[in-house]
């Protein structure tokens, strides 16, 4: 076991977009029972850096094992399909016209919680479709390019949910 | 001062036996201390048989002070120089603290932190809160008659970076070995988690003095696991009594001008608050300019002053459940902490907002200190095997500031610590030689509203076309949540970092100052004090390795075995010496020399909790 070693191997997973988080959660609670510094708290400082590293690296293959668009984007790059969002932004139209709807939406919602909300509830439903058919793409059909495209398309999809919660905090304060 | 304990050679004592660790919950209002006794954690009582020591520290002439009750009886007659709330100051500036004007202090703007001007001259937060951290400890010394060897300290979740450095700093001040910062809700839901046996998800409610948090914890086998957490770090019974004072001043139609009327105004309402907890009915007097103030007042008067602060504590209720993503209804309990929880009002609005009753059958002012000394006791190296885990997340996001004040977010709240992230920046001018790297902290995008960290700059950049050069910044925070930043050009190399400390706090040669000046333990001599320091230090090591070399010796060779046993005889011997020096070089030398057999040791630690998982599942 390296610190370099990819995030499905140190958490011992299958390289898969399908995953069962209450494992993912219960083998992450095992590792950082073993890495965590406090468990090297009698040990000195070198002990103690060194666990920090691996408390640090396991922390960090965590948050991107569990949450699935992360998940995706780095299954791709580990089958060599970089998704590098900032040079490709072209996107199918009917997603761009989509998307304008949405906003549009999120406009006339205005002050209107309720409305919000069901927007989100909306965008939510798309989302799942679109994580479904990311996990088809990495796991059945093997597409890697087909995959990272929709891992393009699920970050415009979390970046517009950002927007939303952020108006419901507003609405709320 | 308990005497040195001397050993004679070859006897020394397991050092586990006599380990000393207690756990403090350092409050706006009262400060506790408690510790492991005989396997039950409790809170320690001064001679008078009281746990609570009121966080009120006054200073007298001739370099005299009052701590705890005596000074908070003195508050209205002494107001100037009665400190008390201090932990609302820690690690704030004078335009940070709403209302200070209503204060009866003498607040001097100093940059970073405010200080308060007393009959014994310029106070920092940092110096009042470690005089109330000495009283603990002395009181935690006398009770076990033995050296303190760490504790563990509270501070609420929402803490930033600048408070939490602060507490750090009184607690160094103060003469305390800090094991670790803890955040109150973590530590209450440790004490109330092991004493129950619970599992899930559970909320934290904990509303003290001065400050406000909501923590969503998941408890599994041990595992206290902070999913979400937030707050309001200036907000607490405080603004409870201030709301009812100006009420009553406003219905008497008196004003209160100077520092003793605003006290005693305070001091009569928190009174008729706390009279309301268990009363229908409570009558506020005292004198204002000379003439008295008498008013009855109902709880349904107080409820109504009361609604808009406990609707700020419902919303941010409502926002860790959003950030947790997870509803209400997966909340498996509802724990109220801190003694603002007693207020019926309080009670009634959280039962609403979660749906259920909330548990109130652990004590909310003494749960975080038990919390607070469990995780003290397992961290000095006592807990049973794989006791107690703690895994806090940071509270606040923290970023960078980009082109046109916007700020970059680096890691996000929430986010489980240690962490550590890097991202790439640019050079924004051709030829650009130098960087300015300016750290905040907050969830607002323009800098202005978010808190300042810290400023460096990363200089000797090689010149180059803008946009070429490639500026790596990374963050770390450690596990107490603190923030250390570094900045790298990675096509040269050169390099600038910072521990997140100076634009605020105090810095370490102050430190060192007011330790010389002898604040908190005047008589405490440092020569003996570093000897000690060093020798507990090397029994420490010199028994991690020797358990290390019984439970895994056989993933070293029979010449790296000898190599580790010779540093091992080197260490255990100078240890008896009286020489600091000789022992810290001892214990560096055998902690480089052990440093790949740790690393053996940590990667075997990680297969076999893989293997456990594998075997699980079948």
């Amino acid at each position: 076991m390296k610190l370099d070693d990819d995030d499905f191997t140190l958490f011992g997973l299958p390289r898969r977009h399908a995953l069962d988080r209450g494992d993912l959660d219960a083998r992450w609670r095992a590792l950082q029972a073993e890495v965590h510094p406090d468990r090297f708290a009698a040990q000195g400082a070198a002990a103690q850096r060194l666990a920090m590293q691996w408390a640090v690296r396991v922390n960090e293959a965590y948050q991107r094992l569990k949450d699935p668009l992360r998940r995706g984007a780095y299954l791709c790059e580990l089958a060599g399909a970089e998704v590098d969002a900032e040079r490709n932004t072209a996107m199918p139209p009917e997603f761009l016209l989509e998307q304008m709807a949405w906003r549009e939406a999120l406009d006339e919602a205005d002050d209107d919680a309720a409305a919000v909300e069901a927007l989100d509830a909306e965008v939510a439903g798309r989302e799942r479709v679109l994580l479904q058919r990311l996990a088809r793409e990495i796991d059945e059909t093997g597409d890697a390019r087909a995959a990272a495209a929709t891992v393009r398309a699920l970050m415009f999809v979390a970046r517009f949910r950002e927007d939303i919660g952020r108006r419901l905090e507003a609405l709320d304060a | 001062m308990a005497l040195l304990q001397i050993s004679e050679p070859g006897a020394a004592p397991d050092p586990h036996q006599r380990r000393v660790a207690v756990g403090i919950d350092l409050g706006t209002t009262h400060s506790l201390v408690a510790a492991v006794r005989h396997g039950v954690a409790e809170c320690l009582p001064d001679t008078d048989g009281a746990v609570i020591l009121p966080s009120v520290v006054r200073y007298l002439d001739g370099g005299r002070r009052q701590i705890g009750a005596a000074a908070r009886a003195a508050q209205a007659e002494d107001a100037e120089n009665t400190i008390a709330s201090v932990k609302r100051f820690m690690g704030r500036t004078l335009a940070d603290i709403p209302g200070h004007g209503k204060l009866p202090y003498r607040f001097i703007d100093r940059p970073g932190m405010v200080a308060l001007a007393t009959r014994e001259g310029e106070k920092s937060p940092v110096e009042v809160s470690a005089e109330i951290l000495a009283v603990l400890r002395q009181r935690a010394e006398d009770t076990f008659d033995d050296e303190i060897f760490g504790a563990v300290i509270t501070v609420p979740a929402y803490f930033d970076d600048a408070q939490r450095q602060a507490t750090k700093d009184a607690a160094q001040l103060a003469g305390l070995n800090v094991l670790r910062l803890i955040n109150e809700p973590t530590a209450a839901a440790v004490a109330y988690g092991l004493e129950n046996g619970s599992e899930g998800l559970y909320a934290v409610y904990d509303l003290g003095g001065g400050t406000f948090d909501i923590s969503l914890l998941r408890l599994t086998r041990g595992v206290f696991e902070v999913v979400a957490t937030g707050g309001d770090a200036a907000l607490g019974g405080d603004d409870f009594d201030d709301a009812l004072a100006q009420w009553a001043l406003a219905q008497a139609g008196l004003q209160a001008s100077s520092p003793r009327d605003r006290r005693a105004v305070l001091v009569a309402a928190r009174a008729a608050k706390e009279a309301l907890s268990s009363a229908a009915q409570a009558a506020l007097s005292c004198t204002v300019d000379g003439r008295a103030l008498e008013l009855g007042v109902s709880r349904e008067q107080f409820d109504a002053l009361a609604r808009p602060l406990v609707e700020r504590t419902l919303a941010s209720a409502r926002k860790v459940l959003r950030d947790a993503r997870v509803t209400r209804d997966e909340v498996q309990g509802v724990v109220l902490v801190g003694g603002s929880t007693r207020m019926p009002c309080v009670r009634a609005a959280v039962a609403a907002q979660f749906g259920r009753e909330p548990l109130t059958d652990v004590n909310p002012d003494e749960v975080v200190a038990i919390g607070a000394a469990l995780q003290a006791h397992a961290l000095a190296g006592h807990a049973r095997d794989g006791g107690l885990l703690l895994l806090d997340v940071i509270p606040l996001s923290l970023g960078l500031e980009t082109m046109g004040g916007l700020v970059e977010r680096v890691i996000e709240r929430n986010t489980t610590i240690p962490v550590a992230k890097a991202q790439d920046f640019t050079t924004f001018q051709d030829g650009q030689t130098a960087m300015a790297i300016h750290v905040v902290q907050g969830e607002r995008d323009l800098v202005a509203d978010c808190r300042s960290l810290a400023r460096f700059e990363l200089r000797g950049i090689p010149p180059m076309v803008a946009g070429a050069a490639r500026i790596r910044v990374s963050f770390q925070v450690d596990t107490d949540g603190l923030l250390s930043v570094s900045a790298r050009e990675l096509g040269s190399g050169v390099e600038a970092s910072v521990a997140v400390k100076p634009s605020y706090g105090l810095g370490d040669d102050e430190i060192a100052r007011m330790l010389r000046e002898g604040y908190a333990h005047a008589e405490d001599d440092m020569h003996s004090r570093k000897l000690r320091e060093a020798r507990v230090e090397a029994e420490r090591m010199v028994l991690a390795t020797r358990s290390a070399l019984a439970a895994d010796g056989d993933l070293l060779d029979g010449e790296e075995r000898a190599r580790v046993d010779a540093l091992l005889a080197v260490a255990a011997d100078v240890a008896l010496a009286a020489d600091a020096q000789a022992i810290d070089d001892a214990v560096h030398a055998l902690a480089e020399g052990t440093e790949a057999f740790a690393a053996a040791r940590m990667n075997r630690g990680i297969r076999a909790a893989l293997a456990g998982r594998k075997v699980d599942e079948i």
